[in-house]
């Protein structure tokens, strides 16, 4: 490894899309951790796209076994390096997408977290399955056109709420968890390593936004992600033993339109009778959050 | 069992699950992870307690919640450089199917002792060997214990075999349920030094490590999946002589032996023969000891390795017989035999070999088998002996009319 190690953890030269959120959102977190960790990584588009054998972008051990797995197979990491006596520093990190956590991988990440086993885990969450070409998750907003929620004639999108993950994290004792978005690259670096300096299951939700099956031009991943958070539909902050103790401020929250807008997934919003009213939907999921957290305050 | 007689002294009354729990205690592993499902919770619960007592010391034990991620766990902890076990049985054993092949093709030498119970529905908790059979492609290997003590000892010598650097292969050791999970008879607990001198620690060379970089389960394009697969099944082919290996290093150090892959049982001169494995063998012997006080010549030849499956071993334990069956507790709904039967046909094809051979399959579900249901089986495959003529080839042993 050269010098620049902390940012060659995850080498360049992977099969990631132009603009891709999930090299990006892993890069941080390998800069947070830095090369004395062992990381997990779920099926989707992260491992696919930086393993074709006999390749790979990872310069720390890394392992991949099943789609739901991810948090069994990272409690049984932790407990053989301390058997085995190898603990020392070493960080074990759970790396996968809004599928793998929140959805088919839910119940071994449960399992992990109900006995507090000392793992950091990330979720990349890029709103649906973009790895099989853009289903439907627990983690796609309402409103957005997906190959499995199409917008069409009579319908508007996916016609559900996104599952409130961090919540169920909180739920389960989790001495940490924060929200962060590949947006804020400082915040969610400064999170990540706070999360994988405190022992016990701790838990990182990131916003990440997908050019691929979001719909909008590779040079804006950043931008959208960071439209996210301005609009209050992707709040940040830390809860730390169940208490929140820190919320990014919105001074000026922008309307969620503006968000909506840059991506084509929302399109059809915009062009169907009684697409306002969906919009006016989301708008107050964001002035949930805004009253929830107290963003604007 | 052949047990000499020095260990006559060291024997003690045990149920079975205790047996196989003290072998798994004294084979040292690093990471045991489980979920509860009868009939197998007997053994994750012996074990437990061990943990209580601090009596594994640098073992941890993770309680899951599903067997799921009881075998994902394993893989987790094997490829960071861990000696891992679990226990499961039937609907367990389903729910890892998709993990027990990701662990085979990743390569990792997982032990697991698998509670032999039959499949729902409908729900049924009593002993027959569908789960594991059904599991026969999984990539695993796949070891068959006739009784308690074997199913013990069995557990060290998987260990021994999986953690070869030929086969490097996860192993499921496969004991009956209830009829030796949860039966007590007298069982030689092994010692830790003889324990110690049988199974080195586990020390492979590539383990997950942030000293030393490696990727495990990475993605297998149609440019390369091909030769893992290849490499896979040389694995196994390479587990056929460790096998046998591993009961003879076993034996020296404690006189007890079951056979390498197969075992026979008056076999060499029987005219008739029965194939089978499992504890349905204790029930045969007592039926061939009769035929043998009689003059006839009936024998036994016990399979202990399904899998990798030893068909020349087998072949050449079957070449003087007359006619053979096949007897066991499992069916391929759809081809109507059982799956030992099958292989053993199939084996035969391209051989000269053209010895009768019919197949029954008895005890689904546990029912019972009795020495009457063994002797009629004989009797029928005695007449296949004696005028070649097979009437029917496979068939259920014991079906209830009234019930259809």
């Amino acid at each position: 490894m050269s010098n620049n190690q902390p940012f060659n953890l995850l080498t360049p030269g992977h099969n990631g899309c132009a603009g891709c959120c999930d090299s990006l959102a892993a890069k941080y977190v390998l800069m947070a951790v830095g090369p004395d960790c062992i990381v997990v990584n779920p099926t989707g588009c992260l491992e696919v796209m930086t393993t074709p054998f006999p390749k790979t972008a990872w310069n720390v051990p890394w392992i991949h076994s099943l789609f739901e797995n991810g948090g069994a197979v990272a409690s049984g990491i932790e407990a053989a390096l301390k058997a085995l006596g190898r603990k020392g520093n070493t960080k074990v990190l759970g790396i996968g997408g809004d599928g793998s956590t929140m959805d088919i991988g839910i119940g071994a990440l449960s399992g992990t977290f109900e006995r507090n086993d000392d793992i950091t885990y990330i979720c990349i969450d890029n709103e649906a399955y973009m790895n099989t070409g853009v289903q439907r998750s627990s983690g796609t907003p309402r409103g957005a056109s997906t190959s499995t929620s199409p917008a069409g004639t009579v319908s508007f999108g996916n016609n559900t709420n996104k599952k409130d993950m961090p919540a169920i994290m909180v739920a389960h004792g989790s001495p940490y968890v924060a929200t962060t978005s590949i947006g804020y690259a400082n915040d969610m670096i400064k999170k990540v390593k706070k999360a994988a300096d405190i022992t016990g299951s701790t838990y990182i939700h990131s916003h990440a936004p997908c050019p691929t099956g979001w719909g909008f031009d590779s040079s804006k991943t950043i931008e959208i992600a960071k439209l996210a958070v301005d609009c209050c539909l992707w709040p940040l902050y830390e809860i730390e033993n169940g208490e929140v103790t820190s919320v990014k401020k919105i001074r000026n929250p922008k309307p969620v339109e503006e968000y909506l807008k840059a991506q084509s997934r929302f399109k059809h919003l915009f062009k169907m009778e009684g697409g306002d009213k969906e919009i006016e939907a989301i708008q107050k999921s964001a002035d949930k959050n805004i009253a929830k957290y107290g963003l604007d305050k | 069992m052949a047990v000499n007689l020095n260990d006559k002294s060291k024997m003690t009354v045990v149920e079975g699950s205790y047996a196989t729990a003290h072998a798994v205690k004294v084979s040292r592993p690093h990471v045991i992870s489980a979920y509860p499902i009868t009939p197998q919770t007997h053994i994750v619960q012996d074990l437990s307690q061990f943990m209580a007592n601090g009596e594994i010391p640098g073992c941890e034990y993770i309680n899951v919640e599903s067997e799921f991620s009881a075998i994902s766990a394993l893989i987790g902890a094997s490829a960071t450089g861990a000696r891992t076990y679990s226990a499961t049985t039937s609907q367990g054993l389903f729910l890892m199917h998709e993990a027990l092949l990701n662990t085979s093709g990743m390569r990792l030498p997982i032990v697991m002792t698998v509670v032999n119970r039959a499949a729902g529905a409908p729900i049924n908790i009593w002993n027959d060997q569908q789960d594991s059979i059904a599991q026969r492609d999984t990539g695993w290997i796949q070891l068959y214990a006739e009784d308690t003590q074997e199913a013990a000892d069995m557990v060290l010598q998987a260990f021994k075999i999986a953690e070869d650097k030929d086969v490097f292969l996860p192993v499921m050791v496969c004991m009956d349920g209830f009829v030796l999970s949860h039966v007590y008879e007298p069982v030689v607990l092994m010692d830790q030094k003889e324990a110690d001198e049988f199974l080195p620690p586990f020390k492979p060379d590539v383990c997950l490590d942030p000293k030393k970089p490696v990727s495990y389960g990475t993605l297998g394009d149609p440019s390369v999946y091909t030769e893992f697969r290849f490499l896979q099944e040389r694995a196994m082919q390479n587990a056929l002589p460790l096998i046998e290996k591993a009961a003879d290093d076993f034996k020296k150090i404690t006189g007890r032996y079951y056979g390498g892959l197969i075992e026979g049982y008056e076999l060499d001169d029987a005219d008739v023969v029965i194939v089978t494995f499992g504890s349905i063998i204790g029930t045969i012997k007592d039926v061939v000891d009769e035929y043998r006080a009689n003059g006839e010549k009936i024998g036994i030849l016990k399979v202990r390795a399904f899998r990798p499956f030893p068909m020349e071993a087998i072949a050449n334990g079957l070449k003087n017989a007359k006619a053979i069956v096949v007897v066991e507790k499992d069916i391929s709904i759809g081809r109507n035999e059982g799956a030992l039967f099958t292989e053993i046909k199939a084996g035969f094809y391209n051989t000269p070999m053209r010895t009768p051979i019919v197949g029954y399959m008895v005890g689904h579900g546990g029912r019972d088998i009795r020495p009457m249901h063994i002797k009629k089986i004989v009797e029928a495959t005695k007449e296949v002996a004696k005028t070649g003529k097979i009437v029917v080839e496979s068939q259920f042993n014991d079906v209830k009319e009234e019930l259809l």
